[in-house]
C-alpha cells in the first residue's frame, strides 16, 4: 500500500506508483500533458517545457517532478494552455519549419502539437536562421532548420546507443546539435538503426530515401491529435466503470 | 488602362483573368503604329537555387509549390526525374496508371476551370461585351447549368487528384520509382458513377467551343494569328500522350524539324535565350535558331503533332479540329480553345478507361534501379510541356535544378499575339475598352500562369509606367 501515492490532476484523482514523475503518472492514468522532449524511453532533459504544470500552484516541468501524495496539479488552465500556445510559436519561427515540402508532415510531433493547440500561423515574427545540413552519411540526412534542440538524440545515443554521436554546441541563439564536436556524420559510428535516428520529434534526423512512401490519410496524426491515444484509455477505462 | 498623350509608349495592366499579374508594353513607332509588344513579368526568378541541397526525394513534392494552379504537373515532372535518379523509370503498372489517373484528373478539372471560368465569359457573350457582364458571375446568371457543370467537373478532377496524390492541392502520391497508394475499389466506385456525365459534360464544352469558332471564324482566323513552330510530347506511335513520350516538333507548314526524341537529350535540341527585358527566358529550337526556333506548346501544339489520339470520342472530334488546317498545322490562335475542349474530352475518356483497368488495385508500387546523378523528366502539362532536370551529388542532395515551364515557352508566342491584336486594334494613341479587351483575349488564348512562369517566390505590386521616345518615364502609376 505503501509503494502507491494519489494526487489530483485538474481535480481527477490519480493513483500513481512511488519514484513515477508527474508525466508518467498521468499518461498511466490517461490524462495527456503535452510534451516534446520526453519520451518514455529516455530519462528527462527538461528543456522544452512544454510539460509545464502547476503544482500546488507553482510552474514545474512534470517529466521530471515525482509525485507525491496529496499533490495538487493543474494541466489544463487557461493561462498553462496559453504559455504552451507561446512556446510552441516560438519554436516556428526560430527555425525553418516548412511543413509543406516536409517528409515528417503528418508524422511530426511539433506540428502535431500546433494541431492540437489550434494554432494556424504563429503571432511572432519568422527569425529564418541560416542552419546548416549534413547529408554526408549514405542512410541518414540531418537537417538543422527543422530542429527544435529537444536534445532526444543526444540522450538516446549517449544512453541507449551508447555512442555519444549527438550533443549540443554553441549557446543562445547559436546552439545547435553537433556532431562529434564539429564532425559529418559520416565520419561517426552512427547507425541507421541507432535509436538517435529514430528519437527525432521533427524532420531534423531523417532516415534517407524513405521520403513520402507512407500517403497522407496513413501518417500518425492524420487522424487523431497528438496525445490521444493516451486520452483514449481513460475514456476505456471510464467505459469498463 | 493608361494610356500616353503624345507619349511614344503605352502600358497595359493588368490582363484580368490570367493567373499572376502582367504588365504589357507597346511601343510605338514616330508615325503612331504598333512597333513592338513585350509582356513584361514583373516577379523574380529563385526557385532553382531554393532547392539546391535539398535531398532529390523532396522534389516533387518541394516544386508544386513553384505554382498553384497546376501542382499536379509540376509534382509528376519532378517525380518522373528523380524516377531516373533511383534507376526506377520502368514504372510498375499500377504506379504508371495511378500517376496517369492523377495526371487526366488534374488535366480534366484545370481545362474545365480555365474554359469555364476564364473562356466562356468571352465565348458567350463577345469579347466586345460589357466587362460587367462578361465574367464568371455573369455566366452563372444567363447559364446557371452550364456553370453548374463547370464546378461540378472542376471538383470531379480534384476528387481524382485526392485519391491519387492523397490531397487537392499539394499531394504526395508520386514517390521516386513509383507512388504510395493505389486506388481502392471504394474509392473507384465513386469515380465510375460520375465518369459518362462528366464525359457528357466535356463534349457540350467542347460543342461552345467548337460552334463559336466555326460561326466566328472569319474574324477568329486572324485575330493574334501566325505561323508558328509547334512543340509537344508524342508518343512512339505518333498518338496524343500527355503523360510520357518523345519531343516532337513541326514548323509552320508541317514539316517535322524534330520527331521522336528522347527527351532526357534535350539540351541538344532546346536553348534558352535571355533577353534583359524580361525575367522570362525565351526558349527555340536550336537548329532552327534563337530568330525563327520559338514554337508553341500547349493544347494547339499537342493537335498539331499528334497524328491521332488513342480515344474514339476525341479522335473523331480531333479530326474534324485539323480540317480547320486544310491539311497544314493549325495557326490559329483562338483555336486552342476547341483544342483544349478537345483535351478535355480525351481526358475524361482516358479517366474511364483506367478506372476499368484492374492494375489500379495492384500492389507492387515502386520500381528499383541503378542509381544515377542526374534525372530529366517531361510532362504535357495542361498549358504544355514541362521540362524539370534535376543533378545530385553523392550525398543526394540537389546540386543543380533547371525547370522549363509552359507559359516560358509560350512567352514568344503570346508577344507575338498581343503585337498582332494590337497593330489590328490599336487607333490612334488611345487605348480603347476595346482593345484592352483583345489583348487580354489574345494571351488568355494561352492559358498563362506567370507566376509559375517565372518561378516567383513572391509579388510586386502592379505598376504603370510611360515612357516618351528617348526612354524618360513621363508618368508612373498603379492601378487602383
Ligand atoms: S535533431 Fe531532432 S532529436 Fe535532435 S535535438 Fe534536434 S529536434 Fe531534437
Ligand atoms: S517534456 Fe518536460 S520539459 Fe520537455
Amino acid at each position: 500500500m505503501s509503494d502507491t501515492i494519489t494526487f489530483t490532476v485538474d481535480g481527477v484523482e490519480v493513483t500513481g506508483r512511488k519514484g513515477q514523475t508527474i508525466i508518467q503518472a498521468a499518461d498511466d492514468a490517461g490524462i495527456y500533458i503535452p510534451r516534446l522532449c520526453w519520451t518514455k524511453k529516455l530519462k528527462p532533459g527538461a528543456s522544452c517545457r512544454l510539460c509545464t504544470v502547476l503544482v500546488n500552484n507553482r510552474p514545474t516541468a512534470s517529466c521530471t517532478q515525482p509525485i507525491g501524495e496529496g499533490m495538487v496539479v493543474l494541466n489544463e488552465t487557461e493561462q498553462l494552455i496559453t504559455y504552451r500556445k507561446n512556446l510552441v510559436e516560438m519554436l516556428f519561427v526560430e527555425g525553418n519549419h516548412f511543413c509543406m515540402f516536409c517528409e515528417k508532415s503528418g508524422n511530426c510531433e511539433l506540428q502535431a502539437m500546433a494541431y492540437r493547440f489550434g494554432i494556424a500561423a504563429p503571432k511572432f515574427p519568422y527569425m529564418f536562421p541560416k542552419r546548416e545540413l549534413d547529408a554526408s552519411h549514405p542512410d541518414i540526412f540531418l537537417d538543422r532548420n527543422r530542429c527544435i534542440l529537444c536534445g532526444r538524440c543526444v540522450r538516446a545515443s549517449r544512453d541507449l546507443d551508447g555512442k555519444g554521436v549527438f550533443q549540443f554546441v554553441g549557446r543562445g541563439n547559436h546552439k545547435k546539435i553537433g556532431v562529434n564536436a564539429e564532425a559529418r556524420l559520416a565520419d561517426t559510428n552512427v547507425d541507421v538503426s541507432d535509436d538517435a535516428v529514430g528519437s527525432c520529434p521533427v524532420g531534423a534526423i531523417l532516415k534517407k530515401r524513405v521520403g513520402f512512401a507512407v500517403p497522407v490519410g496513413q501518417r500518425l496524426y492524420d487522424h487523431q491529435p497528438i496525445g490521444s491515444d493516451t486520452e483514449a484509455k481513460a475514456r476505456r477505462s471510464a467505459r469498463g466503470k | 488602362m493608361k494610356s500616353t498623350n503624345g507619349g511614344k509608349l503605352i502600358v497595359l495592366e493588368p490582363v484580368t483573368r490570367i493567373e499572376g499579374h502582367a504588365k504589357v508594353t507597346l511601343f510605338l513607332n514616330d508615325e503612331g503604329c504598333v512597333k513592338q509588344a513585350r509582356m513584361h513579368v514583373i516577379e523574380f526568378r529563385g526557385f532553382e537555387r531554393f532547392v539546391q541541397g535539398r535531398p532529390y526525394w523532396e522534389m516533387p513534392v518541394l516544386v508544386q509549390r513553384l505554382c498553384g494552379i497546376c501542382p499536379v504537373s509540376h509534382h509528376l515532372a519532378a517525380a518522373k526525374a528523380v524516377d531516373r535518379i533511383v534507376g526506377g523509370e520502368n514504372l510498375t503498372p499500377t504506379a504508371e496508371k495511378m500517376r496517369r489517373l492523377m495526371h487526366y484528373g488534374q488535366m480534366f478539372q484545370s481545362h474545365a476551370l480555365h474554359f469555364f471560368h476564364l473562356v466562356s465569359p468571352d465565348l458567350l457573350f463577345g469579347f466586345d461585351a460589357d466587362p460587367a457582364i462578361r465574367n464568371v458571375i455573369g455566366v452563372a446568371k444567363k447559364y446557371p447549368d452550364l456553370a453548374v457543370q463547370g464546378v461540378m467537373m472542376r471538383k470531379y478532377g480534384q476528387e481524382i487528384i485526392k485519391a491519387t496524390a492523397g490531397k487537392k492541392i499539394h499531394g504526395t502520391g508520386a514517390i521516386p520509382g513509383g507512388i504510395n497508394k493505389n486506388l481502392s475499389v471504394e474509392e473507384r466506385d465513386v469515380f465510375l458513377r460520375d465518369i459518362d456525365k462528366m464525359l457528357d459534360w466535356a463534349q457540350s464544352a467542347l460543342k461552345i467551343a467548337k460552334d463559336y469558332t466555326a460561326e466566328n471564324l472569319d474574324r477568329l482566323a486572324s485575330f493574334g494569328s501566325f505561323p508558328s513552330n509547334h512543340l509537344s510530347l508524342v508518343r512512339e506511335d505518333g498518338a496524343l500522350d500527355l503523360y510520357h513520350g518523345n519531343l516532337r516538333a513541326i514548323d509552320a507548314e508541317g514539316n517535322k524539324i524534330l520527331d521522336q526524341v528522347d527527351y532526357a537529350n534535350y539540351l541538344d535540341f532546346i536553348a534558352e535565350e535571355v533577353r534583359p527585358w524580361s525575367y522570362m527566358k525565351f526558349p527555340f529550337i536550336k537548329s532552327v535558331g534563337p530568330e525563327d526556333g520559338w514554337y508553341r506548346v500547349g493544347p494547339l501544339a499537342r493537335l498539331n503533332n499528334c497524328d491521332f489520339i488513342d480515344t474514339p470520342i476525341a479522335e473523331k472530334e480531333r479530326k474534324e479540329f485539323v480540317k480547320l488546317g486544310n491539311g497544314k498545322p493549325i495557326n490559329v490562335t483562338m483555336a486552342y480553345h476547341w483544342a483544349r475542349m478537345v483535351e478535355l474530352v480525351h481526358a475524361a475518356e482516358k479517366i474511364k478507361e483506367l478506372l476499368n483497368d484492374p492494375d489500379l488495385q495492384g500492389d507492387d508500387l515502386v520500381a528499383k534501379g541503378k542509381r544515377r546523378r542526374e534525372g530529366i523528366g517531361l510532362i504535357e502539362a495542361p498549358r504544355g510541356t514541362l521540362f524539370h532536370h534535376y543533378k545530385v551529388d553523392e550525398n543526394d542532395q540537389v546540386v543543380m535544378a533547371n525547370l522549363i515551364v509552359s507559359t516560358t515557352h509560350n512567352n514568344e508566342p503570346m508577344n507575338r499575339a498581343v503585337q498582332k491584336v494590337a497593330e489590328e486594334y490599336l487607333d490612334g494613341k488611345e487605348i480603347t475598352e476595346g482593345l484592352l479587351n483583345h489583348i487580354e483575349v489574345a494571351i488568355r488564348a494561352y492559358d498563362p500562369c506567370l507566376s509559375c512562369a517565372t518561378h516567383a517566390l513572391g509579388r510586386m505590386p502592379l505598376l504603370v509606367e510611360l515612357m516618351d521616345a528617348e526612354g524618360n518615364i513621363i508618368n508612373r502609376k498603379t492601378r487602383d
